[in-house]
């Protein structure tokens, strides 16, 4: 791939990327491991035009993306675990009023506290069910910069394509390192502009009434439509109802929009699965030594592959079935006590054969780790 | 334009009880409104979680109904975003000052030009009458079945000491002077804060034994008094109604214009 290159952290390549998106509002409070992104924003924004600004609180700061989303721009903000766990109510806010928006979670070790400057992934099930009330969410990570780059161009794309909020799941180790990263041309990846409203000034204007394809175009606060919007249950007015039928109708919507499209949202990457006896299903930094692994063990001649996952929610149940049919050892490599390994169990037919190789005691998964793992799942003993 | 033209009739009736003080705080704000002769197109109202916070909903403004005490977080990405909209934020005392403190005294701090407006009925309505942090010792609440020993907040020497630029207080007794100080307040660049003291006949009243709306906001003429009044010198325990800040600060919407002028030039 042409363009340039960049010797960069995980984060910096996350603000790089969300300025190749057409981010112009960033709201943020400092907090470890991810504070590299609201710093190098405050410095980047502003030099565009942009405009960044330091909440008093996490709370602040996800509310203040959703009131800048309302007004027709391209929003973020980044945290790390206590951070995303104060976000939760906002983000359901994001939900049930469709605000495009993007949140980064730099994952460290919790619960509470927990280490702060010590890698895990372990928010995996609360970016999906963190906020109350039945809903779906779009949750996207990385496991090496180029792909920072591109998943973090894409989650603006979807966020703005579904009207959804969108969790950047990255965690410490891809949040600091550096390595090297190409910074592609403009126009070379494809950029997503929100839908809006094709109606003119003066005529009613449906803010919550979905096209037939389910979409349901914006316009922008401030503009020439007047509309409310709130996080209470809805009309396509977007004024409140408890009418059964309303809700029941806009639940459905809610949902089916990123479900029914989760063949299109699954991101993924392959490594060797073709003539795989064995495959090894991991995401984020610890799909680094999972892949370490694989190609380690192919060069002795064992029939091992990698399925490294990119979208996490909605979790791609149907591509882990197909990529896991006939395979006799399922191994899912991540560094909590098995949140993924859990939607594994559910995806394939033979969950007896799915196993865990995991760490969460704050130190990097590393390939002697997961080898350990699959010998005691061969029977060999470590 | 006439009051009508403001409102959006198809979504009443509103859903506030008989002789509660919030309609009063609507008629005066959108005759502030209709004096000042601002388009409805560049008006956000931006609104939290209470009784107060529906006022929202039933205005011809763009109007956004969030979460409980964040109103003030929206109106701040509201505001940065497109500095030239007049952002008015209607927020009642439990979601202003105990759930909202935090966002309420950093968006005075930082002199963000946003209205809020303070409807200070001291007791949380819409969930049936808890004491709030405005209630006051002694008074009686849902929560407070002994009688409420927490101390309340003065909401004007709050916003004061956190950098408000405006800061006024009213009643919804004084119709007049509460139209013409959110007129001042919304026309003030800066943070303006407008503290109106209204009545919950509904639960404060009923809890309290302070009558019928009608007893409720006699008492609030009997209580309250102008600002460096003669009464106020006999009677020091009058709440003083009236302005008592107003002063021209850089304003963070301007003063972050000026950033970005800094960084286009490279330094």
């Amino acid at each position: 791939m042409s363009g340039i290159i960049r010797f960069l952290q995980g984060n910096e390549v996350c603000v790089e990327a969300a300025l190749y998106a057409g981010l112009d509002f960033f709201a943020g409070y400092p907090i470890t491991p991810s504070t590299e992104i609201a710093e190098n924003l405050s410095l980047r924004l502003p030099q565009i035009g942009g405009k960044f600004i330091q909440m008093e609180d996490e709370i602040a700061s996800i509310c203040a993306i959703i009131g800048a989303s309302l007004t027709g721009h391209k929003v973020m903000t980044a945290t790390s675990g206590p951070g995303f766990s104060l976000m939760q109510e906002a983000l359901g806010y994001a939900v049930m009023a469709e605000i495009p928006s993007v949140i980064v979670n730099v994952q460290r070790g919790g619960p509470s506290t927990g280490l702060p400057t010590h890698v895990s992934q372990g928010d995996v099930n609360q970016a999906r069910w963190g906020t109350h009330g039945d809903h779906a969410i779009i949750v996207l990570t990385a496991s090496n910069h180029q792909d920072v780059f591109s998943i973090t161009v894409d989650a603006f794309n979807l966020a703005e394509t579904y009207r959804t909020p969108v969790v950047l799941l990255f965690d410490e180790i891809v949040g600091h390192m550096r390595e090297r990263v190409i910074i592609p041309e403009k126009g070379k990846l494809p950029l997503v502009d929100r839908l809006r409203t094709s109606v003119k000034e003066g005529v009613d204007y449906h803010p919550y009434l979905p096209r037939e394809d389910g979409r349901l175009p914006m316009s922008d606060f401030g503009g020439g439509h007047r509309y409310n919007v709130t996080g209470l249950a809805h009309d396509m007015w977007g004024f409140p109802s408890e009418n059964p039928q309303v809700i029941h109708g806009l639940m459905r919507h809610l949902i089916d929009k990123i479900q029914n499209n989760a063949g299109e949202i699954a991101r993924f990457r392959e490594y060797d699965l073709e003539d795989a006896e064995c495959v090894l299903i991991s995401y984020g930094s610890s799909a680094r030594s999972a892949l370490h692994v694989v190609k380690n063990r192919r060069k002795r001649g064992e029939r091992i592959g990698l399925l490294e996952l990119q979208t996490l929610w909605p979790f791609p149940h149907r591509l882990v079935r197909e990529k896991c049919a006939g395979i006799h050892t399922i191994v899912v490599v991540e560094m909590n006590m098995g949140q993924v390994l859990q939607e594994v169990k559910l995806s394939v037919p033979n969950p007896e054969r799915v196993f865990l190789a995991n760490r969460m005691d704050g130190v990097f998964i590393n390939p002697t780790d997961i080898r350990n793992i699959l010998r005691l799942i061969q029977g060999k003993g470590v | 334009m006439a009051i009508k033209d403001y409102i959006r009739e198809r979504f009443f009736p509103h859903m506030w009880c008989p002789g509660c003080g919030h309609g009063i705080v609507l008629n005066g704000m959108l005759r502030a409104i209709e004096v000042l002769g601002l388009n409805k197109n560049d008006i956000v109202m931006v609104s939290g979680i209470g009784c107060s916070s529906r006022i929202s909903g039933y205005v011809d403004f763009h109007t956004l109904h969030t979460i409980h005490g964040r109103a003030l977080a929206f109106a701040t990405g509201v505001k940065m975003s497109r500095p030239e909209l007049n952002l008015i934020v209607p927020m009642g005392d439990g979601d202003a000052l105990a759930i909202g403190g935090n966002h309420f005294i950093h968006a005075a701090r930082r002199n963000i030009d946003l209205t809020a407006i303070v409807m200070n009925n001291r007791i949380y309505g819409m969930t049936g009458g808890q004491y709030s942090p405005l209630s006051g010792y002694g008074v009686s609440a849902t929560t407070a079945p002994y009688s409420n020993i927490d101390q309340s907040f003065d909401i004007v020497e709050l916003a004061r000491a956190a950098g408000a630029t405006f800061v006024a207080r009213t009643t919804t007794y004084h119709v007049q002077e509460l139209s013409n100080l959110i007129q001042q307040a919304i026309v003030h660049k800066g943070f303006s804060v407008v503290e109106v003291m209204s009545q919950c006949p509904t639960y404060f009243g009923r809890k309290n034994k302070e009558g019928g709306p009608a007893d409720m906001l006699k008492r609030m003429k009997d209580m309250t008094t102008p600002i460096g009044s003669k009464a106020k010198q006999s009677h020091t325990e009058l709440i003083e109604r009236g302005i008592f800040v107003q002063k021209i600060l850089p304003e963070y919407c301007s003063e972050y214009a000026g950033i970005i002028e800094r960084a286009m030039k490279g330094h």
